[in-house]
């Protein structure tokens, strides 16, 4: 990890020679440089906040949502499919614009920011959680399902104690690809205001004038974060794994 | 104990039972063979209401299965059930498998559960097994776990659906040997199988199933040395002369 992120970095100061970069806005040795690394930085914490909250109520929203698709009731699976294919359709922007221009005036309620991005993600992403939980709930073989009857587990139990333990071991690495996906879409939040990575980048372009080394810090900055997700979720796959063999 | 009063039942266009008929008293013990499709497992499935049935009645143990959810309830309580593929809980430990059951259904404490787990799993003889997961395990062990998971539940009745049918060859005997013991106990048993050997064994009275009837019922001197109908006849040549 240290030297993939050395040999990311390496372009970087090379190119600090040539006259079309100006790394200085961002160099940490100087008080100015420091300045405006601190103040992009300072968007770090809402982009995490933001984008593990949203994942958090999509995981919950997907879980509930894809049980009645796997209901023996027609009406039921209706509904899954109408939620679906309903929020699948609506791209994440207009999503976002949705939520926090638009609600207000029919709840009558203003909404922050913060939970204005939260509601749009996490429901964006609750339609394409609500197909990987049916998936991994469907992969469990029906054995599974029978042996739970016949120890005289309710429909609760079961799922709680029998399948979604052995279906969510299955779908973490999809899981862990949404969260990831998160990550990234958290950046279009910034179109409302958001204080994150995104939007504090594209402040400091406005006052700084130097777009090419602050959005290639802003890609680094995704990139980092991303791979120290990618890097948890692998060590959490493995454990769950090695539960089993020992 | 167990009334079976002219049940059919059907998949799609597919008659899996038609018309079948049969008393089980407590503490009998009988064995149920056919050919593969003739509707054994279908069956006893009725019996712990795996499978519904579409017409006819089934009385277990004073309850009627009307498909109503407290019949489905008391049955499965009172009904344990063995599968020919184990279906073990994979994720859990043997112990966690056997205490699943008595703990989440039955309301007993952890600790309580865990004694009657090792007692069954001493039962079954493998207690050193408590702590390993089932792939860890012999298919033989993993089908005497899944025998100790049944019991923990205290059941009056023991269904078993080809319970070695997945085993290899070496490891039938010590499955049988767990059976063969309960049925001493005076567990009242259906055990649908094709070890003959086993069923002249224990078994209180023979059922032979074919085309989702039942074709021939009596206690297995008759039944194998006697049999009555062309088709049971047949069956048993095919399988005893093997």
């Amino acid at each position: 990890m240290k030297r993939l992120l050395a040999i990311l970095l390496c372009p970087l100061f090379l190119t600090g020679c040539s006259a079309d970069w100006g790394w200085y806005v961002v160099n940490p040795g100087t008080k100015q440089g420091l300045t405006n690394l601190k103040f992009l930085l300072g968007g770090l914490q809402y982009t995490v906040l933001l984008s593990f909250t949203a994942i958090l109520i999509s995981i919950t929203i997907g879980l509930l949502i894809a049980l009645p698709g796997l209901s023996s009731n027609g009406w039921l699976r209706g509904f899954n499919r109408l939620y679906v294919e309903l929020i699948r359709a609506i791209p994440i922007l207009v999503l976002i614009l949705w939520v926090y221009y638009g609600m207000p005036q029919i709840s009558g309620l203003s909404i922050s920011v913060f939970w204005a991005g939260v509601i749009a993600l996490a429901l964006s992403d609750s339609a394409f959680e609500a197909e990987i939980f049916r998936a991994g709930i469907q992969s469990i073989d029906k054995g599974q399902y029978e042996a739970a009857h016949s120890i005289s587990l309710s429909y609760g139990d079961t799922m709680r104690f029998v399948i979604l333990p052995q279906a969510i071991k299955r779908i973490l690495p999809a899981l862990g690809n949404q969260l990831v996906y998160m990550l990234k879409m958290s950046s279009l939040v910034s179109v409302i205001g958001m204080q994150e990575l995104t939007r504090k980048a594209n402040e400091l372009v406005v006052t700084e004038y130097r777009p090419l080394e602050i959005y290639t810090i802003l890609v680094l900055e995704y990139l980092v974060l991303i791979l120290l997700v990618s890097a948890a979720v692998r060590w959490l796959e493995r454990r769950m794994n090695t539960d089993e063999r020992h | 104990m167990i009334s079976i009063d002219r049940v059919s039942k059907f998949f799609g266009e597919f008659q899996a039972l038609n018309q079948v008929s049969i008393e089980v008293m407590a503490g009998e013990r009988v064995v149920v063979c056919g050919p593969s499709g003739s509707g054994k497992s279908t069956m006893i499935r009725c019996i712990n209401q795996l499978e519904t049935h579409e017409s006819g009645r089934i009385i277990v143990d004073g309850v009627e299965l009307d498909g109503s959810r407290e019949a489905l309830n008391a049955i499965r309580a009172r009904v344990g059930m063995v599968f020919q593929q184990f279906n073990l809980f994979p994720h859990l430990t043997v112990l966690q498998n056997l205490t699943l059951g008595p703990v989440r259904a039955r309301g007993l404490s952890e600790p309580a559960a865990r004694e009657l787990a090792m007692h069954y799993l001493d039962r079954v003889q493998i207690p050193e097994q408590a702590d390993k997961y089932p792939r860890q395990l012999s298919g033989g062990q993993q089908q005497r776990v899944a025998i100790a998971r049944a019991l923990c539940m205290e059941p009056g009745i023991m269904l078993f659906d080809e319970p070695t049918s997945a085993l290899d060859p070496e490891m039938i005997n010590e499955v049988l040997e767990v059976m063969a013991g309960l049925a001493e106990s005076g567990m009242t048993m259906i055990c649908v199988t094709h070890e003959m050997g086993f069923a002249r064994r224990v078994a209180d009275k023979m059922v032979f199933m074919d085309h989702g009837e039942i074709v021939e019922t009596g206690p297995p001197d008759r039944f194998f040395e006697n049999p009555e109908s062309k088709r049971c006849q047949d069956f048993l040549q095919k399988i005893l002369h093997h």
